[in-house]
């Protein structure tokens, strides 16, 4: 089944912060050391893909669930809150 | 802002706003931090609430106007193969009337936004917007207050209460809580599905603000251990659905795409026809259970609801436990203020008044079930396979004898690789998990 995230998260309410609350540590450990790359599946906002040289992270559609934060093998990802008032908001919860 | 306070409160959900509305009540100067824009911003829940432990605390919630969507008068609970599946319900005429508002559904932006606001009424202080990103402490190690992430924005206060939910990174920092591990939440994304009322009362036979809710388990989740629920809100359904995360990382299945796939499921899909999405969330379950459950005070704070891990995953309750742990640690902070002692040992009362109450016996009984349902699969996957196999013979007038659809089923089962002691040995460790 192919679902396209984007129409998904377009029904969301963003409010963006240019600065992104998540970060990878150390790119190198995605991909030469880390062979689930779990970031890749589990995401519901699917914030993270595989590019050519290394995994991008879009945190504009992140959901903020922590997932992607306690499920990396390697405990890669620097994950904080959004600035106060910034990130998703529920419309309905 | 260096402003004194007698309790700050991090995280103004179920949990929070409870305590902060008895402690308000009781004339305790009340601060409560807020990280969403609003106060239910980032808040998630299928999402049932119980009317006893919202009373406990505002007995007249329905004068208040409280944002109920409906109130229900039935539950049914649904065993689903991939394409087919059994239902039960119970249905009872005395829940919409001397039982009403035992169990109501919300939407959860709607409802804390309008819980936050009693506790302001009451005198209590409410900063949406505000992220605490660490706590202040003295020199012994107690906890005096917050930091937040505005500048100058440090608070202090003699007692702090952390009620910020099941993603915690506060929790994790401080070494208050532990970071969980993925077999310890159930990850779970939520649509709303937008319908008339008049079609939902007619899909769902009920009328007025009379509801349903339907919790649903088998072969919905990819084989994962999981669930999903699907309930009626004033003019729109609820849909959700949640498996553990480590199930998630195990089999690569993307949430975004199960979710689609259980809307096109025979039993939903009629219900939901012609609704269009209007939201699209996500966020944990504390699936922990009771042995995930932190340390619940120390010198200065105590920790409620999600971020307790207070949740009963058996019977859907996590608000209610949430609101019962706040009004329990708001009545223990009253206690000691009283007495001008923020100590640990204090504020320990806390944790007695839990252990005497529902909220950890209900915890305590269902420890074992977490692990059974991770450890049995075969409920997800095998079983419900089987199960369908059986109706879906029995149910077909063929011209084969019954006897004969007998050994049919019987040769499938074994094929699924099940036998009867298998079988046995799991109803066996089921009893066991939740007696």
């Amino acid at each position: 089944m192919t679902v396209k995230i984007e129409d998904k998260l377009f029904l969301d309410r963003f409010k963006v912060d240019e600065e992104s609350h998540l970060r990878i540590i150390d790119g190198e450990i995605c991909l030469k050391k880390c062979l689930q790359q779990s970031c890749l599946y589990l995401c519901p906002g699917n914030v993270y893909r595989l590019e050519v040289d290394r995994i991008s992270v879009r945190h504009e559609g992140c959901l903020e669930c922590g997932s992607c934060r306690i499920a990396c093998p390697h405990l890669n990802i620097e994950w904080r809150f959004p600035k106060g008032g910034y990130g998703v908001s529920h419309k309905f919860g | 802002m260096k402003a004194a306070f007698d309790v700050a409160i991090v995280g103004a959900g179920p949990a929070g706003i409870s305590a902060a509305c008895i402690l308000a009540d009781a004339g305790v100067k009340t601060i409560v931090f807020e990280r969403g824009e609003y106060p239910g911003a980032k808040n998630l829940s299928g999402a049932v609430l119980y009317g006893y432990d919202l009373a406990r605390i505002l007995p007249d919630f329905a004068e208040r106007k409280c944002p109920i969507e409906r109130n229900i008068i039935e539950s049914r609970i649904w065993y689903l193969s991939r394409d087919s599946g059994f239902s039960v319900g119970y249905r009872d005429a005395a829940l919409g009337t001397e039982r009403k508002h035992n169990a109501f559904t919300v939407l959860r932006a709607k409802f804390d936004r309008w819980y936050a606001e009693q506790a302001q009424k009451k005198g209590a202080l409410v900063v949406p917007a505000t992220v605490v990103v660490d706590l202040l402490r003295d020199s012994r190690g107690a906890v005096t207050g917050v930091a937040t992430g505005r500048a100058e924005g440090e608070v202090r206060a003699r007692i702090t209460l952390l009620a910020d939910g099941v993603n915690s990174p506060l929790a994790v920092r401080t070494g208050f809580r532990l970071e969980p591990k993925p077999e310890q939440v159930a990850l779970a994304v939520k649509e709303l599905i937008d319908l008339p009322a008049a079609v939902i009362e007619q899909r769902f036979g009920v009328s007025g603000i009379d509801g349903v809710t339907a919790e649903i388990m088998g072969g919905v989740t990819g084989g994962m251990d999981g669930v999903a629920a699907l309930y009626t809100n004033r003019n729109s359904l609820s849909l959700s659905v949640g498996a553990n995360l480590a199930d998630f990382a195990a089999t690569k299945i993307k949430p975004y795409e199960l979710i689609e796939e259980f809307k096109q499921h025979p039993m939903v899909a009629p219900l939901i026809s012609g609704g269009k999405s209007l939201e699209y969330i996500a966020h944990w379950l504390a699936e922990g259970g009771y042995d995930a459950i932190p340390r619940l005070c120390g010198d200065g704070y105590l920790i409620a609801g999600d971020s307790a891990m207070l949740f009963n995953a058996l019977h859907r309750e996590g608000n209610n436990l949430a609101m019962a742990s706040g009004r329990m640690a708001a009545e223990t902070i009253i206690e000691a203020l009283g007495r001008d002692d923020c100590s640990r040992k204090a504020l320990s009362r806390y944790g007695e008044r839990l252990a005497e109450s529902y909220v950890l016996k209900d915890m305590k009984k269902y420890r074992r079930f977490g692990r059974f349902m991770h450890h049995h699969k075969e409920l997800f996957n095998e079983m419900p396979r089987a199960a369908s196999f059986a109706a879906r013979e029995m149910l077909t007038v063929n011209g084969v004898g019954k006897k004969q659809k007998q050994k049919l089923i019987m040769q499938n089962f074994r094929g699924e690789k099940m036998s009867i002691f298998r079988l046995a040995r799991l109803l066996w460790q089921g009893w066991r998990a939740v007696k």
